[in-house]
C-alpha cells in the first residue's frame, strides 16, 4: 500500500498525464460529474459517480470501422482505425469496474472485437472505493464490494489522503511512475474505511434485493409472466436506461454515404427502440412490452445462461436515477422474482 | 405542499369507478423511494388505496398517455390533470390525437413539483425518506437529523416559471381554480438573445454536446406523437441512432424544436426527463417568444381547435423583411 496527501493529488495527476492521457470524473456545468481529460486546473469530482458510464472508453457511442472509396468500378477499402494511445481512467467505482468484465465476455470472446480489444489493451483502470453510496446503489446484490474495487490499481480516498494498491502488472507499472510522489504505508486507514463502508452497506435501502430467482435456464419461468404487461405499461421506449447503463452492449452497424464513398460505423443501439434488430422480414419484437422484457431477461436470464451465471447488471443505480418514468431493474426483480420465488 | 390530498383524489377515483363513469384511472404509482413515481393505470379501489400517490414528485404529464391508453380502454379513462397538463391535453385534442369521449378529466390544483436533484444538492445523496408535509423533511443515510426544506426552494425549473395555475380543460375540477400567471419564463431566452452569435453557439455547443441521444425528450414530449419519427425511420434518409458528430447533435434538437414550434405548450417535460440536464425548454421558449413577438400573443393548448400562427395564413402576417424591425421594436 502506498499513499499521498489529498493536497498533492494534482501533482500525481500531472505525473500520470506525462506518460498517458488521463481521464477522471470532473464536475460539469450542470453539476453532475463527467469523465474529462485531465489538464492543469481540472479537479477530481467528489460526486459518487458519473451519469454517463465509463464504458465509452472501450465501447464508444459511435466509432468508425472502415471506409470505402469508389472511383469508377473500383472500390478501395480503407482501414480508418487510429492507433490507440495508452490512457488511464482514474476514479472508477467498483460497479463500473465490474461492468468491464461483463463487456469483455461479449467483445473478447471469439470472434474477438479488435476495436474493443485494442482499447482494452491500452487502458489502465484506477478504481476508487465508495464512502457514500447512494440510495439507488445495489452493487452488493451482485457480489460487488464498493470497499474493495477491482481494477489495475485500487484507491481509497479519505478526508486527507489517497491510498493506492496495485493489483496487476499494468497497475504496478503505473504505480512505479508515481513512486516519488507517494510513500509506503500500512493498511490501517484503509481497513478502517472498509469497515465504515460495510456498516453503510447494511443500511442501504436496496440491500435486500436478490438475484435468487434469476439465472440461466429460467427463460420459460418468466417469459410469459403477466407481470410484464404491468411493468412495461408506461415505458416510453426511450433509450435512457440502456445508454446510461455500463453493461448494455448492443450496437448497430451503419453505412454513411459521404457522396464520394461510404463510412461504415457502429453506434450504440437499444433494445427499447422500435428499429432494434430489424430484419428483412420486419421486426421480431413488435410491442414495447416485448422490447422491455428483452432488456431485463437479457440481464437476468440470457446473459447468465451464456456466461457461467454472471448477471449483466452491476447495481450501479443509473437506470433508477434516470428513467423518466422511474421504472427500472429493481422494480422488475422485485415483481417478477418476488412472485416466482 | 399540495393543497389537495392523496385521500381526496383516491376518494374521487373510487367513486367514479364505482358508479361506472370510468373503467380505469391513470395515476401515479409509488416507487422504491418517496420520489420515484411511475404513471400507471389503476383498475380498482384496492390498487388505488395500496399504491396511488399524490405528492410533490408527481411531475409526469399524463396527457400523452391518452393517445395509447384511451384507445385500448374498455370504458372511459379517468385522468388527473395539473394546470400545465391541461394545455397539452387541449393541444392533443386540437391535433385529433385521442378520443375525448373516452376520457374523464379531473383538474387538480398544483403548488409546483420538486426537483429531487435540487433536494440532493442541499441534503446530499443517500435519501432514505422525504416527508412531503408543510415543508419537506428529508432523511438521508449520512445526516443524523432530517433536513427541513421549503419546497419553494427546490422547485423544478418549469414550476418556478409556471405560466398558469388555471385549468383550460376538465370535466370536473377539484379544489380551487387558479389564474394564468405572468411568469419570468422568457428571461433566460432574453439572456441568450443578448449574447453574440459566437457566445450563443458556444453555449449550445456546451449543452448539446452532452446529449446521449436517448430520445427521452422526444418520447416524453406531448407534441411528439408521430407514429414514426423521421429519426427512427430508415426510409427517411435522416435516421440516426447516435449523434455521429457535433453537427448531428444539434440537428436533431433544432429539427425537433422547429417541428413542435407553435404546438409546444411549454409543459417542460423535455427538460424534466433529460438525463444530462440539458435546458431544452430554452430552445422551445425561443420559438414561443418569437411567435408572440411576430404574430401576437399565442399560447398553444389554451383552447381546443385554435390555429397556430405558423400554420394559419392571414393577410396581416409579417413579411420576412420585417422580422428584424419587429424584433428590435419588441426587444
Ligand atoms: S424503462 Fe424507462 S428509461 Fe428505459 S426505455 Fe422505458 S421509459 Fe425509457
Ligand atoms: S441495469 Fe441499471 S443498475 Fe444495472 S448496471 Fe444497468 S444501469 Fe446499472
Ligand atoms: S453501486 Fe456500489 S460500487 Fe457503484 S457507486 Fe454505488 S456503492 Fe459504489
Ligand atoms: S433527453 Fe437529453 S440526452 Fe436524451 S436525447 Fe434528449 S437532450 Fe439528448
Amino acid at each position: 500500500m502506498r499513499k499521498c496527501s489529498l493536497n498533492s493529488i494534482n501533482s500525481v495527476f500531472a505525473e500520470i498525464a506525462k506518460a498517458a492521457t488521463l481521464y477522471l470524473p470532473v464536475d460539469g456545468k450542470d453539476g453532475s460529474a463527467v469523465y474529462t481529460k485531465w489538464e492543469e486546473g481540472k479537479v477530481w469530482s467528489n460526486a459518487l459517480n458519473t451519469v454517463r458510464s465509463p464504458k465509452d472508453f472501450f465501447f464508444p457511442q459511435t466509432e468508425n470501422l472502415m471506409a470505402f472509396k469508389t472511383a469508377g468500378k473500383n472500390i478501395e477499402i480503407i482501414d480508418t482505425r487510429s492507433e490507440s494511445e495508452d490512457f488511464v481512467i482514474f476514479g472508477v467505482r467498483a460497479c463500473d469496474v465490474k461492468s468491464f468484465e461483463i463487456l469483455d465476455r461479449v467483445f473478447l470472446s471469439e470472434p474477438v472485437d479488435t476495436f474493443y480489444a485494442a482499447r482494452r489493451a491500452h487502458g489502465v483502470i484506477v478504481s476508487v472505493a465508495c464512502t457514500k453510496p447512494s440510495e439507488t446503489c445495489f452493487c452488493g446484490t451482485f457480489g460487488i464490494n464498493p470497499a474493495e474495487p477491482a481494477g489495475d490499481i485500487s484507491a481509497w480516498k479519505t478526508e486527507t489522503e489517497v491510498f493506492f494498491r496495485a493489483n496487476t502488472e499494468k497497475g504496478v507499472a503505473l504505480l512505479s511512475k508515481i513512486e516519488g510522489l507517494t510513500e509506503e504505508c500500512t493498511d490501517e486507514a484503509v481497513d478502517a474505511q472498509k469497515e465504515k463502508i460495510s456498516a453503510i452497506m447494511k443500511k442501504l435501502p436496496l440491500k435486500d434485493v436478490t438475484t435468487d430467482a434469476f439465472g440461466g435456464g429460467k427463460t420459460m419461468d418468466y417469459f410469459n409472466s403477466p407481470a410484464w404487461d404491468e411493468l412495461s405499461q408506461s415505458c416510453l421506449g426511450c433509450g435512457t436506461c440502456t445508454f446510461v447503463c455500463p453493461t448494455c452492449q448492443c450496437y448497430d452497424i451503419k453505412d454513411f454515404n459521404t457522396g464520394k464513398g461510404v463510412i461504415r460505423y457502429r453506434c450504440w443501439d437499444s433494445c427499447m427502440y422500435s428499429e432494434f434488430t430489424r430484419m428483412a422480414h420486419g421486426n421480431n419484437r413488435l410491442s414495447q412490452k416485448e422490447r422491455f422484457r428483452q432488456r431485463f431477461m437479457h440481464k437476468l436470464v440470457y446473459y447468465p445462461e451464456n456466461n457461467d451465471g454472471l448477471f449483466s447488471c452491476v447495481g450501479c443505480g443509473r437506470c433508477l436515477a434516470k428513467c423518466p418514468i422511474s421504472m427500472n431493474i429493481v422494480k422488475v426483480m422485485k415483481k417478477i422474482g418476488g412472485e416466482n420465488k | 405542499m399540495q393543497t389537495i390530498t392523496r385521500d381526496q383524489l383516491i376518494e374521487k377515483a373510487v367513486s367514479l369507478l364505482a358508479d361506472g363513469t370510468v373503467s380505469c384511472v391513470l395515476g401515479w404509482q409509488k416507487g422504491e423511494f418517496d420520489y420515484d413515481v411511475t404513471p400507471v393505470l389503476f383498475k380498482n379501489a384496492d390498487e388505488l388505496k395500496a399504491n396511488f400517490v399524490w405528492n410533490d414528485f408527481c411531475g409526469a404529464n399524463f396527457s400523452k398517455y391518452l393517445v395509447t391508453k384511451a384507445e385500448k380502454a374498455t370504458g372511459k379513462v379517468l385522468v388527473f390533470l395539473k394546470p400545465c397538463d391541461t394545455y397539452s391535453f387541449n393541444q392533443l385534442l386540437t391535433e385529433h390525437r385521442f378520443n375525448r369521449e373516452k376520457v374523464y378529466a379531473v383538474g387538480i390544483p398544483c403548488e409546483g413539483m420538486v426537483d429531487v436533484a435540487k433536494v440532493k444538492a442541499i441534503c446530499g445523496d443517500g435519501i432514505v425518506s422525504i416527508d412531503c408535509g408543510e415543508k419537506l423533511s428529508v432523511t438521508t443515510l449520512y445526516g443524523d437529523e432530517p433536513t427541513v426544506i421549503d419546497a419553494k426552494d427546490v422547485l423544478a425549473e418549469r414550476c418556478i416559471n409556471c405560466k398558469s395555475k388555471k385549468h383550460v380543460a376538465y370535466d370536473e375540477l377539484l379544489g380551487e381554480e387558479g389564474e394564468v400567471i405572468a411568469s419570468d419564463r422568457f428571461d433566460e431566452v432574453a439572456k441568450l438573445e443578448a449574447m453574440t452569435p459566437d457566445e450563443r453557439f458556444a453555449f449550445w455547443q456546451g449543452e448539446l454536446s452532452r446529449c446521449i441521444r436517448c430520445n427521452a425528450c422526444r418520447d416524453a414530449c406531448p407534441a411528439c406523437t408521430c407514429e414514426k419519427c423521421v429519426f427512427d425511420n430508415p426510409k427517411s434518409g435522416v435516421e440516426n441512432k447516435s449523434p455521429a458528430n457535433s453537427f448531428e447533435e444539434k440537428m436533431f434538437h433544432i429539427i425537433r424544436a422547429f417541428h413542435v414550434a407553435g404546438r409546444c405548450t411549454d409543459c417542460g417535460e423535455c427538460s424534466r426527463v433529460c438525463p444530462q440536464n440539458i435546458p431544452l425548454h430554452l430552445l422551445n421558449r425561443k420559438f414561443i417568444k418569437d411567435i408572440n413577438c411576430f404574430y401576437g400573443e399565442y399560447q398553444a393548448g389554451a383552447e381546443v381547435g385554435s390555429r397556430a400562427p405558423l400554420v394559419d395564413y392571414t393577410t396581416d402576417d409579417l413579411e420576412p423583411g420585417e422580422v428584424f424591425d419587429r424584433r428590435d421594436n419588441n426587444a
